[in-house]
């Protein structure tokens, strides 16, 4: 059996997916919420560069690398802010951040 | 492909001298410490004043720039001076407060900069990756700028909550765009518009609904409104006048970018989700606004609601309902602007007041202040003959023509439902005890108060060179 682009996407997918339930099911803690964040961008470059390799068409793969450089910022401004909102409430389990309702 | 040679770096000179100017003004400020705050926060102003002017001079051109990435048409013009004009009243609006306040840095104008160029590649952008690459500059800042009291629980929880949504809605955004890349074959909104014809695959669809969902987030639609009113709370008031004036309409703009510029020969397929989402987001802007007693809570749901109406001209798909787009979108300004300027004059000693109780009276103590808001409220209800009115008008006659006849009765339904809690605040400020006067406003805030209502009251006297722009600048996209 050929591994060809359905099973990439299918990765992808499931990746994508893992990701976003990360985020709404977990309870505990924001670090994980940032972890999913990463799971699902790295779902997308997968997705990029699989299509990229199957259309031959390279935009797929910089497309892919500006989505990594955009990654890493997003991770440095997610810790940044969970840094001060560590420092106001001393702790960052996610049942905590409700201090507007909603 | 066209070489990077002859690509004319002109076009996009109101973009450069922006974020050139954020960068020096992040030297200075960071050279010279706590002494430079107020020049870097004049300068800011200075540089957006600049970008205004070289918007306002650029001719408008059809041709993409930067091997098709970049786009200066009509459109992109019309909506750059918008978000240029609500970075630089937010700022305007800012530099008190945050004084009194004691979180003063010279960080925020440089933020508030970034983010201002992050709009304007978005409303520029012409493929999907300087729209992704524009969207996140311009939240990343936002991020920042939510938590940017950070000895404040509140502000802190507000960066937080907004970091978390925007960055799930981002991702949504981009594994639809790469779905679109991969069926499509290509990331250029007009060569997309060129494949995409007649019956779309179930792939491109998923990606455009996972794009709609990521511009739903970014716009406070419903049903991803769910961060809007908790940040709007949380974040310091002139963040939250920024937050619900400038990038709503750079957000607005990347929608009609995306739907009208790379998907208009399969309208039928989109049409769907947007006329959906502008129902909800009309009837839960009208609906949850009504028991709120905090009045940037309120401000919130205004915008969730008038953002569904914006959505109906999008709707529409034609050069009317885009029109009735940009002037919704222009008018909303003015009219938000203007209200949060009252709002961050409700002071008492060193305390910001942010309840609607103790505005009551406030039509004794302070008539011209209370009469501003009540206009701004009035117009934002939608009642003759203030700017409101009208930009409500443009959307539901763009659907009426469009044979959206549901969608039209259903906005004028909501928004007469909505008129009730906007009009229970100017009950509160015109009958109520009076309680103890405000203090003064401080400059900034009055400049922008007598300007958004001057355009909000007199807007009917010459609506012509609005109008008649917008329609100019609607049909560059078709």
């Amino acid at each position: 059996m050929t591994i060809g682009l359905g099973h990439f996407l299918t990765v992808a997918a499931i990746l994508f997916t893992i990701g976003v339930l990360g985020i709404f099911i977990n309870r505990k803690n924001v670090i994980v919420i940032l972890m999913s964040v990463e799971l699902i961008l790295l779902a997308v470059n997968i997705n990029l560069v699989a299509f990229s390799s199957h259309l031959n068409d390279v935009v797929g793969q910089v497309f892919a690398l500006f989505v990594l450089t955009v990654a890493a910022a997003e991770a440095a401004i997610g810790l940044a802010i969970l840094v001060t909102f560590y420092r106001n409430r001393g702790s960052i389990a996610v049942e905590d951040i409700n201090m507007m309702r909603g | 492909m066209q070489s990077f040679a002859a690509s004319s770096f002109g076009l996009a000179t109101p973009e450069i001298i922006v974020a050139v100017g954020a960068l020096v003004l992040l030297m200075v400020g960071a050279f010279s410490g706590r002494r430079a705050t107020n020049i870097v926060g004049t300068g800011a102003f200075v540089v957006l004043l600049l970008a205004l002017i070289a918007v306002a001079f650029l001719p408008p051109s059809k041709n993409a720039i930067l091997g098709g990435a970049f786009i200066a048409d009509g459109f992109a013009k019309y909506m750059k001076v918008l978000v240029l004009i609500g970075s630089a009243a937010a700022l305007a609006l800012s530099s008190d407060y945050m004084e009194r306040e004691g979180f003063i840095r010279f960080e925020f104008p440089v933020l508030i900069l970034l983010s201002t160029v992050g709009m304007m590649m978005m409303v520029s952008a012409n493929d999907l990756i300087s729209l992704y690459l524009g969207l996140e500059l311009q939240s990343l800042a936002a991020y920042v700028v939510a938590a940017i009291h950070r000895d404040d629980a509140r502000s802190t929880e507000a960066g937080l909550k907004y970091f978390v949504l925007g960055a799930l809605s981002s991702g949504m955004l981009l594994y639809g765009a790469s779905l679109i890349y991969g069926f499509t074959g290509t990331v250029s909104f007009p060569a997309i518009a060129e494949v995409v014809r007649g019956e779309a695959a179930i792939g491109l669809i998923l990606g455009i609904v996972f794009v709609a969902a990521g511009v739903c987030f970014k716009i406070s639609a419903v049903p991803f409104h769910m961060w809007t009113p908790d940040v709007y709370e949380g974040a310091p008031t002139p963040v939250t006048a920024f937050f619900a004036s400038a990038p709503k309409v750079a957000a607005m703009a990347m929608a009609v970018r995306v739907f009208v510029g790379a998907f208009p020969e399969i309208i039928h397929s989109w049409q769907q989700i947007i006329v959906f989402v502008a129902i909800l987001s009309m009837a839960l802007g009208s609906f949850a606004a009504i028991g709120q007693r905090n009045i940037k809570r309120l401000m919130a749901y205004s915008s969730i609601g008038n953002v569904g109406y914006a959505l109906i001209g999008l709707a529409a798909g034609t050069p009317e309902g885009i029109q009735g787009v940009i002037v919704y979108m222009a008018i909303y300004l003015a009219m938000t602007l203007g209200a949060f300027a009252v709002i961050i004059g409700m002071r008492r000693g060193d305390r910001y007041l942010e309840t609607i109780d103790e505005l009551a009276g406030a039509a004794t103590t302070h008539p011209w202040r209370a009469f501003a808001l009540a206009m701004m409220l009035f117009s934002l209800a939608g009642i003759p003959p203030l700017a409101g009115f009208f930009s409500k008008f443009y959307v539901f006659a763009a659907a009426v023509q469009a044979g959206l006849y549901t969608l039209a009765v259903i906005g004028v339904v909501t928004s007469v439902i909505g008129a009730y809690y906007y009009i229970r605040v100017v009950k509160v400020m015109y009958f109520d005890e009076p309680r103890p006067a405000f203090e003064r406003m401080a400059p900034g805030a009055e400049a922008v108060l007598i300007a958004c209502s001057v355009v909000v009251t007199l807007f009917w006297i010459v609506p012509a060179p609005l109008v008649n722009s917008a329609a100019a600048a609607a049909r560059s996209l078709f």
